[in-house]
Formats: structure tokens, sequence, C-alpha cells
């Protein structure tokens, strides 16, 4: 696939209603994209377009209506196949999110798989949502949870102690591509590489990466990817769980209802196959209508070109703050995804964001979901500036001298 | 650039969140509760010494915001000989306060937290040590959160 040429950043910024609105007198600094990202109004318009003129229940009728939104509907699947290059539609489960996508896997595949004395190997910079299912499935089962631990501030994972980790007890390797709170990428296709030569199925947790770096499932190699589309902007609600088809088709169902049926008896049901099996009664149908007009906007800019301009904006954050006296920067020194994670000495990381956010600054503070890694590092939490392809160096500028000036509201 | 926040972060309160007052472990403490607020990870322990049914000693430790902090300090300047009824009417006092920015009778000092209400996400860091010192009047065991806080 053919790269688009290098785009014109700040006209993109028109496609964004909201990022043209001043917050507390100032004009808005987006910079919480990690948490999740703004609208551009051609996926609003395509929201309000299907409500507009095709809505009515897929998969059901045989009416004009419900043939339009039924082939919208899957052709938004075949759409986020080609997006991560899948091998099919088929390979593509609609979720409410990575969240519910890592859920499903723990409670289809996990619990059919999964025995006491299994160990589950996730890595120390887990989300909750990569965490707290397999928790849950340990539980369940008797597994156990080890982790690959991370070296630093830096939020590197130390890899020399991967082969010795990956035992013949580990049936599943759980790790997310990009850490929300680090900005560390990790080298998901060698670690499943690693995994899969010993058996081991893997799972991506993908929330971070699919709408920010050209994502090809096959090459990575993994059996399970999942990613959320809020975060790649499109709607809330709408999640994306890929499955290697021999790994699918093992899998029992999860929810039960209609849409995943093939018939139903009073005490006997024959399932459909994936990914039907695995989406029971009636879907969210514009989430996936506004992830395919998402994923369209996102591919015509370039996930290539969204990807140097994050490096480029983290990397330049980095650098400025960096400058700053008292300040402990955590992630890669280099490398890094397109957010920067940081505390202020004897400044709370809340107290900074209440501050910024009165400078029109949007920044998160907190434990971004990740507090076993926060208390490894010995923090309770840390501000994070994450970005998008629609943030820019004068907005890294003014945020990093309204940081200096909290500096100074707190240090006088 | 932040003269607006004032009413937020009041001299008196960020000089208490810079020098917590009573900022120790108290081993020999009648009764002691944590607070937790699961939205940041902030927690924060509190001790009491009683005597009878009044406060002889009060103190903290842990970890949290500015706001969070300074209300923990104030509140165990506060608290110093009081009774369990006074306190329990200055709860509900300064919960009001916190949450509308309306101030009902004599708060004292604490009417520097009348400015909170207006930043929704901040009301949990302001009430948490009061709900810390609730449950260890109470003697309850198990730690408290601001969950049921609305925002
Ligand atoms: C790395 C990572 N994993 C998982 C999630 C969970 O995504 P969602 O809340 O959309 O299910 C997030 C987002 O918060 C994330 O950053």
């Amino acid at each position: 696939m053919s790269v688009p040429p290098t785009p014109n950043w700040s006209a993109l910024r028109e496609d964004f209603p909201i990022l043209q609105q001043q917050v507390h007198g100032k004009p808005l600094v987006y910079f919480d994209n990690a948490a999740t990202s703004q609208k551009p109004r051609s996926v609003i318009r395509s929201l309000v377009h299907y409500y507009e003129h095709d809505n009515a229940n897929v998969h059901r009728g045989i009416h004009e209506l419900s043939n339009r939104s039924t082939g919208a509907f899957e052709a938004a699947r075949a759409r986020t196949a080609k997006f991560i290059n899948a091998g099919s539609a088929d390979e593509i489960i609609f979720t409410r999110g990575t969240t519910e996508s890592i859920n499903l896997v723990a409670n289809t595949w996990g619990t059919k798989n999964l025995k006491a004395g299994d160990v589950i190997l996730l890595t120390e910079l887990e989300h909750h949502s990569n965490l707290v299912p397999w928790q849950m499935l340990a539980q369940r089962t008797g597994a156990k949870l080890a982790y690959v631990p991370v070296t630093g501030d830096e939020g590197l994972l130390d890899l020399s102690q991967l082969d010795a980790l990956l035992t013949p007890q580990v049936k599943l390797f759980a790790m997310v591509h990009i850490s929300n709170s680090m900005g560390t990428v990790n080298p998901v296709a060698e670690m499943c590489a690693r995994a899969r030569a010993r058996g081991i199925t893997t799972l991506v947790d993908g929330a971070q990466s699919a709408g920010h770096l050209p994502v090809d499932v096959a090459a990575i190699g993994c059996d399970f990817f999942a990613f959320s589309g809020h975060k790649i902007c499109g709607p809330t609600g709408i999640g994306v769980l890929w499955g290697r088809p021999e790994v699918l088709d093992g899998m029992p169902p999860w929810q039960g209802g209609g849409e995943m049926i093939l018939s139903v008896g009073y005490h006997h049901t024959d399932y459909k196959h994936a990914p039907h099996r695995f989406e029971a009664g009636t879907p969210d149908i514009s989430g996936p209508i506004g992830l395919h007009a998402a994923m369209d906007y996102l591919d015509a800019i370039g996930r290539e070109n969204i990807w140097r301009h994050d490096q480029d904006l983290a990397a330049y954050t980095y650098e400025q703050l960096a400058a700053l006296d008292n300040i402990r920067l955590f992630g890669p020194k280099s490398g890094r995804a397109g957010l920067v994670s940081f505390l202020l000495k004897d400044v709370h990381a809340h107290d900074v964001v209440t501050l910024a956010d009165q400078a029109g600054v949007a920044l998160r503070g907190g434990h971004h979901c990740t507090q076993p890694l926060m208390h490894k590092l010995g923090v309770e939490s840390t501000a994070r500036a994450s970005f998008y392809f629609y943030n820019t160096r004068a907005e890294v500028d003014r945020c990093v001298e309204v940081v200096r000036e909290i500096q100074k509201f707190f240090g006088g | 650039m932040f003269e607006d926040l004032n009413d937020l972060y009041q001299q008196v309160i960020l000089d208490h969140c810079k020098k917590p007052r009573n900022f120790r472990e108290m081993p020999q403490c009648s009764c002691t509760a944590q607070g937790r607020n699961p939205l940041c990870g902030d927690q924060l322990q509190l001790f009491l010494a009683m005597e009878g049914d009044t406060v002889r000693d009060a103190s903290f430790v842990g970890s949290g915001c500015c706001i969070s902090k300074a209300s923990a300090s104030l509140l165990t300047e506060y608290a110093r000989g009081k009774t369990r009824a006074e306190i329990e009417t200055m709860f509900s006092q300064v919960h009001e306060m916190i949450k509308t920015g309306k101030v009902i009778g004599d708060v004292g000092k604490l009417a520097v937290f009348a400015g909170v209400y207006k930043y929704p996400a901040r009301v949990k860091c302001a009430i948490l040590s009061w709900h810390a010192l609730m449950s260890a009047l109470k003697g309850d065991q198990q730690p408290v959160s601001t969950e049921s806080e609305q925002n």
C-alpha cells in the first residue's frame, strides 16, 4: 500500500468542530487523546446519515431499510479487516471496546483452555483491562499470573527474561502494544514469535496503537488483537476483537441470545460460526458505521504519517519538559509513542491537571488504569499529555509554558 | 495565569498542603481509618486519640493532592477537643459546603473549602479525609472510598 503524501496538518484541524473552542476563556489544547480521541465531521455525519436514512435492525428484516443497515454493518466489518490486514471479515468480532474484547477472550477461550497450574503471562505495563479479566479467569480456573518486568522509569520491558518466563505452563501471553501511561512501544512481533515457537496463544492490546501506526495482524503474528473505536476517531461503544480463524473456531460462545444461533429448541441450540457466534442480541449498529468512516478518514491521512507526527510531538515535548528543573519524566528516552507522562516535584498530578485546565490545556492526571505499574515505580499518579495528528508544536509550547507557570504557582 | 483559581487554592490551603499539620502516625491511637480515592489512587490514614467522647489528638499520613492534604491537615486541627456530636454536625455542614458552596453556620477556618464546589472533579479530594474521620469514629474496619460521592 502506498503512503499518502505528508498531509497539511493544520487544515485537518478544521475537520474537528470541537477543537474550535475556548475553555475557561483560553483556546482549547486537547492533550487527552490516549483517553479518547476527538471525532472528525465525516464520522459525525455518518452517524447522522445512518439515523436519518437507513436505521433498522440488522440480519433480521427483509425490508429495504434492514437491507441497507445490514449492508452498512457488514461493510464496516470488511473495512475493519482491511484496516488491520486480517484475512477475512469473518475474523472481526464487534464488541463495546478493548475491555470487552479482552473479557470475551478470557471468558470463552480462557474458560475452555485454562486449568489449575497453567500460567497466564502478562507484562507489568498492562492497563487494568488487560489485567483484571485475567485475574478473574485465574481465580475461576486456578491458573496463575506471571509478569514480564519493567525496568524502571523508562517503562521498557526486560525482554532478556522473556525466554525464561515462557515456561511449558504458560498457555497465554497477553501484552500491550503501546503503553498508555509510559508511551513504550513494545516489539510485539518479536514477543509473539517467541511465544508462538512454544505453542503459546498470544493477545495484543492495541488500544493505543490501532489508530496511530499501521497495524498488520499477520505481521505481528498474534492470535488475538483488540482495540477501541473511540480512540481512533470513531464513536464510543464500538470496539473490535480480531481472532485467528483456527482459534475462533474452537471457542464456545459467551453471551447467548438472538443473532448468534442457527436453530434453537427448548433444550438445545446450534450456534453460528464466528463472528456472529460472539455477537448475541441487537448490536451497536451505528458504531461500526461511524468506525468505518473513521478508518477511511485515518487511512486517507496515512497512519505512517500519523505515526511520524505523533513521534515528533512526543520527542519535542519530552525535550522541552526535560529542560525544566524538578520534573520526573516517564517512558523511553527515544522511540516513544505520542504521549509524555511526568511528575513535578512536590506538586500532585491532580493539581497540575486542574491548573492546566484553567489555562485551556486538557491533560490527564491519575494512575491511568495502570495502578500496579504506578506502585512499582513508587508513585500514585502522573500527569500525562497525549497527542493525535491534529495537535501542533505550538500547542506543546503552550503546554510547557503552562507547566512552568504551575511550578511557579506552587513554588512561591 | 491562574488568578481564577484563587478561590480553590486559597493561601490557607496552599500553606497546609505544603506544610501539613499533624502529619504523623499515632501508634497509640484509639481508632484509625483509611480513606481511598479510587479515581486517583490517593489514600490517607487518619488516627484519633479519644478521651471518652472527645477527640484529644488527631493526625494523618498518606499521599494526595494539595486539596486532599490541606483538607486532612485542617481537619486534624479542627477535630482536637471536639466531641463526637460536634464532629457529626460539622461533617454535614462541611459536606454541604463542599458540594454546594453554601456555608451553614460557623465552620471557622474550614470555610476556605467553600470554593471547591465549582470544581466538581475536586469535590472528592476535599471530602476524603472527612469520610475517613467519620469512619474512624464509627470504628469501621473497611477502608472508606469516595465512590459514593457524585461528581
Ligand atoms: C492500553 C489500553 N488498553 C485498554 C484500554 C481500554 O479501552 P476501553 O476503555 O476503550 O475498553 C485502554 C484505554 O483506556 C488503553 O489505553
